[in-house]
């Protein structure tokens, strides 16, 4: 029972990480920018969200209007500026940009809001409620509900990118943005659409990463950030559901860990991905003749 | 002696464009006038500047000197998706279709910013009708000339006023070439303006109205077909030496 247990919090866990992974694949699936700064800008939704909350004492869910399109318009600014003048450099010169970025936000974090964790606290049964299944598994309300988030976000994006304008144009200009040009798009346009997509469902991840967990100023890089990718590696990179895939493999995997050993959760994580990077370095999801 | 054959207000003018890759200078004062209805034809060896020329007319290379103008106005700053916005479509060498993107998809990209006009996604099934049936398909699963007649499909339906053809027959079996330059007439009747880069000179003499030949980024020869000959053609495109009357042409070519 102990172990069906391990395997059903760690597949809700993973529609958290699927959550965390899903605006870093998106953003190398179409610039080819592996956002260093993706775990950061995370924990930056959450000290946002931590704000506004204890400043205005809207309710905790309210938070999401604000915090989404908030984080989405910096994402459209900074791919606008920094990003795509890393872009126009080297792909490479965009990882020591964002890496910058990431030093910068938290260091910044660390300035002005100290080393503590926080946590998105909030009496709603939400968040703080759970569910029995049987007498062994307790299910928090809370990882169900961002595991259905995680579905929706995925599958709303999906759609946008198959069946919208810009989603079209999106996947155009990934393909081959010279093209995309002589068809009249600006490219520069449609990847700041991509990358506020992408600072949009990251906020979301971190709010609710604030709900679930703790947030500190290194809390991106050491967890977030390192999470998103081995969901996004062992998912398959640039696609989508690979996230989701990725996200669960590794949450599973983690919880199974922890039930052999508490101190050994994330090392099976990393285990896991290891063993996909060295056998099926493509990941789970994609075919080996797609890149 | 020529006066008048090139007169009239031409639609694109491009004027002592000056263009360098590197320290390499590829397009050297390039000068050229493409009237309404025409259908121009830049010939000349690999490596003349060709694909430069309408590459820097369609905003993807800078020029160091010189000047484009289209209907009269200045485009030489505009960047590629205005000029495409404003009618200067081309048709990229190697067809660059957006290969994870189903034919019609591709076809709505094109559709996307283009100008209102006769050419529709419907227009396009209707004079390729096997377009049709295999609208969902990815285009890597078509063959060249049909990838190459998707991608022609794709600049139509964008409503150019002038539409520039990179290299057609590149990669293209003769046959399939002569399929593709069939087109021509059908798309000209919808009161296009062509202007077009080719390396096969038999095929650009066959359609062309107005032919310029390039050679090491200089104009070599430019004029009419039927007022030039076989001999002359041959000498601008190789720059073969026995052609003091080449390079009298030539001469006397860019100063029009």
């Amino acid at each position: 029972m102990a172990w069906v247990n391990a395997v059903i919090q760690g597949v809700l866990t993973g529609g958290l990480y699927a959550l965390f992974a899903c605006g870093l694949s998106l953003m190398f699936g179409v610039m080819k920018v592996v956002n260093l700064a993706h775990g950061d800008l995370a924990v930056v939704a959450g000290y946002v969200a931590i704000g506004i909350i204890t400043v205005t004492h809207i309710p905790v869910l309210w938070s999401f209007l604000i915090v989404v399109p908030v984080m989405a318009v910096l994402g459209y600014v900074l791919q606008r500026t920094f990003i795509q003048g890393a872009l126009d450099r080297s792909v490479l010169t965009t990882l020591m940009v964002t890496f910058g970025l990431s030093v910068v936000i938290e260091n910044g974090l660390l300035q002005f809001f100290t080393a503590n964790s926080r946590a998105i606290g909030t009496n709603l049964a939400l968040v703080s409620g759970s569910f029995n299944l049987g007498s062994q598994i307790q299910i928090a309300y809370l990882l169900v509900v961002i595991f259905a988030v995680a579905v929706v976000v995925l599958l709303g994006l999906q759609y946008y990118l198959s069946a919208s304008k810009y989603g079209r144009l999106i996947r155009a200009s990934a393909d081959d943005r010279e093209a995309a040009q002589l068809a009249g798009a600006d490219y520069r346009h449609v990847f700041g659409i991509a990358a506020a997509i992408a600072f949009g469902t990251v906020a979301l991840a971190g709010v609710a990463y604030g709900m679930y967990s703790q947030l500190a100023p290194t809390t991106g890089t050491d967890t977030i950030l390192l999470f998103a990718f081995a969901a996004v590696v062992i998912g398959g990179l640039g696609s989508l559901w690979g996230t989701l895939v990725g996200g669960v493999v590794l949450g599973v995997a983690q919880q199974i860990g922890a039930q052999i050993n508490i101190s050994d959760e994330v090392l099976a994580g990393y285990l896991v991905f290891l063993a996909v990077l060295v056998l099926r370095p493509q990941g789970l999801t994609t075919r080996r003749t797609h890149s | 002696m020529r006066a008048g054959e090139n007169g009239g207000t031409p639609l694109l003018e491009v004027r002592g464009l000056v263009v360098h890759h590197g320290q390499l200078r590829a397009l050297d004062a390039i000068s050229l006038r493409v009237l309404p209805g025409e259908v121009y034809a830049i010939i000349g060896a690999n490596g003349a500047g060709k694909s430069t020329l309408l590459r820097t007319i369609a905003g993807l290379h800078r020029p160091t000197a010189g000047s484009v103008l289209f209907d009269g106005k200045d485009v030489t700053a505009l960047r590629p998706e205005h000029r495409a916005r404003r009618g200067i479509v081309m048709v990229p060498e190697g067809r660059r279709l957006f290969e994870s993107l189903s034919l019609e998809e591709n076809l709505r990209v094109g559709a996307a910013y283009g100008r209102a006009g006769p050419w529709t996604i419907e227009q396009v099934y209707q004079m390729f009708g096997w377009m049709r049936e295999r609208r969902d398909q990815r285009t890597a699963q078509l063959s060249g000339g049909e990838q190459q007649t998707v991608a022609i499909g794709r600049a139509l339906v964008a409503n150019p006023r002038v539409l520039l053809l990179d290299e057609l027959s590149l990669g293209l079996a003769p046959v399939v070439v002569q399929r593709v330059y069939g087109m021509l007439p059908d798309i000209l009747a919808t009161g296009l303006t062509v202007l077009l880069v080719e390396q096969d000179v038999s095929q650009a003499l066959r359609v062309a109205s107005h032919i310029h030949c390039l050679l090491e980024g200089q104009t070599t020869l430019e004029g009419k077909p039927a007022d030039v000959t076989a001999e002359r053609v041959e000498a601008a495109y190789f720059g073969l030496s026995g052609t003091a009357s080449g390079h009298a042409a030539a001469e006397e070519g860019s100063e029009l």
